[in-house]
């Protein structure tokens, strides 16, 4: 378990002020910020790489707050890896323990188990510079575990990686995550990502912790704009995807359900942007799986765009121009229909 | 065609100017170094080679300036480590202290070398007590190379750790290595090349003093002043084959020496 109590760190321009965290054994916690929000910093300041005004870190019950960062068992995986270049991969996986003086046989035994857990034995020969982005995030992040840290800082994951490798990337976080019941602090400016992968989160803007909760609390109930301007655009929903009888892959929230398309399975989050839902009066025939009846609840004008909520009982924001707007004649409590494809829902 | 052929020179008109401006430069430096190479015949060159005197001053002048080097490394590469990775006021001018020996005269600057470390002066005593001197002695030479080289090998290795990103470090002491372990396994071996590329330029530019030692040690007698005396008391015919040897050896030394470093940086 970790503990910030009143963190305070000077950025310079500003000031990371009064941070209090609590951030159970095996919990995955995320600190959602904008980008320059000073998540890196906050990061680093824990670990003890950075110095800190005033605060108090306590890990497992013991204060760390003066101990060198060699001293402190917390672990760290920079955005972009920050391999050792002129080490092998596998030089880099057992640095840590070669430092502390290990028996040969262990760091052996560690290397092989770690690249076999991340699945990067093939690669641990090679150099860091001859790796893709994703081989080399897991290499990082081997390394990191490679010291048994109390808990593990990460910087931002997936935000350097090509769409396709975050995807898979995420994947292993949480697989680690699970097998090895890591505690993690995991930063990033990604709402997404917090969904997917946070047990908790904690939302950073301008040097404050705003807000501490579960995913579901922080998009139903968002008190910063910057996360409320998100949950606002994207339609989040929390669900379970499932199989159906006909080999239909559902989304089903208690007692509505649409059809999507993905490989995930269990328990997770969907989001739909408004401007792929198309609004009319009567139902659509048309090529899109999913349309559902509701009633219009709240109408905002943006000028040359429409903002409606749709209550199907959930609650779909949906945007239209003004022309459309005029042309379907709706007003608040008039019954509509919601039409959007399968493949327009995001699952993560 | 030759419209073609105008147009084709037409467009290069940047690359050909500097091409032929670079060329005569070029030349400049390589035409003397040849031609002096080339206008002692090799039987005087090697009865030269077998002078005692020749031979010894060239020993002295390589092993004086390694040691130089040796020192510059122990005391100039800590150096180069803090001011590449700590900011604090007067860094600019310390930086630029730095460089001062490379920019006043040679001679100048042995001269106030004497200042401190003759025989009438604190240090010069100091180091006198426990057998060291420094006027006409080895341990002369080694200061007054030491004194002119060093800058070439601090600036470079400060350029190589600056070139080390820090995050590196700071990984690797949440990976459990203390600051020390950390230099030694990190931050060094990444800039080791830097170094390397330091300490050569600055044994080459200690073979090549001149003036520094001239005035706190005129013998035992480097290279570069032995090329002097005989010119002036024996003149040219002398001097040449002396100088011949001298220009080679750095030629094989420094070539030799900057294809290892390059093959390292590449391997």
């Amino acid at each position: 378990m970790i503990e910030i109590k009143n963190l305070t760190v000077d950025l310079g321009s500003f000031l990371l002020k009064d941070i209090n965290l609590k951030v159970g054994k095996g919990e995955y916690f995320i600190i959602l910020g904008p980008t320059g929000a000073g998540k890196t910093i906050l990061l680093e300041s824990i670990a003890g790489l950075y110095p800190i005004k005033s605060g108090e870190i306590w890990l497992d019950g013991r204060e760390v707050t003066a101990l060198e960062p060699e001293k402190r068992g917390i672990g760290f995986v920079y955005q972009d890896y920050v391999l050792f270049p002129h080490l092998s991969v596998k030089d880099n996986l057992i640095f840590g323990l070669r430092q502390r003086g290990r028996p040969k046989e262990e760091m052996q035994r560690v290397a092989e188990w770690l690249a076999d857990l991340l699945g990067v034995s093939h690669l641990l020969q090679r150099r860091p510079d001859t790796l893709s982005g994703g081989e080399r995030q897991k290499v990082a992040l081997a390394r990191a575990l490679s010291v048994s840290p109390g808990v593990l800082l990460v910087d931002e994951p997936l935000s350097a990686l090509d769409p396709q490798t975050r995807e898979g990337m995420q994947q292993e976080l949480r697989r680690v995550h699970q097998r090895l019941k890591a505690t993690i602090i995991h930063v990033t400016h990604d709402f997404e990502e917090a969904i997917a992968l946070g047990d908790r989160i904690a939302v950073l803007n301008e040097g404050h912790i705003v807000q501490v909760g579960t995913p579901e609390d922080i998009f139903r109930h968002p008190n910063s704009e910057f996360v409320a301007r998100f949950s606002m655009t994207h339609n989040i929903f929390a669900g379970d995807v499932q199989q159906s009888s006909d080999g239909i892959t559902l989304f089903v929230i208690d007692d509505s359900e649409f059809e999507v398309v993905t490989e995930l399975r269990g328990r997770l989050h969907a989001s739909i942007r408004p401007e792929d839902i198309l609004v009319s009066k009567e139902p659509l025939i048309s090529s899109a799986r999913n349309s559902l009846k509701g009633t219009i609840t709240s109408i905002s004008d943006h000028g040359s765009t429409i903002h409606l909520t749709v209550s199907t009982p959930l609650d779909f924001v949906c945007i239209v121009t003004r022309r459309s707007f005029d042309e379907l004649n709706i007003e608040k409590e008039v019954e509509v229909y919601i039409t959007f494809k399968a493949s327009s829902v995001h699952i993560f | 065609m030759i419209g073609q052929i105008w147009r084709w020179l037409a467009q290069r008109r940047l690359t050909i100017t500097f091409l032929l401006l670079g060329t005569i430069i070029l030349l400049f430096i390589f035409v003397p170094l040849t031609k002096t190479i080339f206008s002692s015949s090799p039987s005087l060159l090697w009865k030269t080679l077998l002078e005692g005197e020749v031979i010894s001053s060239i020993w002295l002048t390589l092993y004086t300036a390694l040691i130089a080097t040796v020192v510059g490394l122990v005391l100039g590469v800590p150096l180069a480590y803090f001011l590449a990775r700590h900011s604090f006021r007067g860094k600019r001018f310390v930086e630029a202290l730095i460089d001062v020996p490379i920019v006043v005269p040679h001679t100048a600057a042995g001269i106030a070398l004497l200042f401190v470390f003759g025989e009438n002066f604190a240090v010069g005593r100091a180091f006198h007590s426990i057998g060291i001197d420094f006027v006409l002695s080895v341990p002369g030479i080694v200061i007054a190379m030491l004194f002119v080289s060093v800058p070439f090998l601090i600036n470079s290795a400060k350029q190589g750790f600056e070139k080390v990103d820090e995050r590196l470090e700071k990984v690797a002491r949440t990976l459990g290595a203390s600051p020390w372990q950390t230099f030694f396994r990190v931050s060094l071996p990444l800039a080791k090349g830097s170094i390397f590329g330091g300490s050569v330029m600055m044994w080459a530019r200690g073979i090549s003093e001149f003036g520094a030692v001239l005035v706190l040690c005129s013998y035992p007698t480097i290279a570069p002043i032995l090329v002097y005396t005989r010119l002036e008391e024996y003149g040219l015919d002398y001097a040449l084959p002396v100088a011949t040897i001298l220009i080679i050896i750095c030629l094989v030394v420094f070539v030799g020496l900057r294809s290892f470093a390059y093959r390292r940086e590449k391997a």
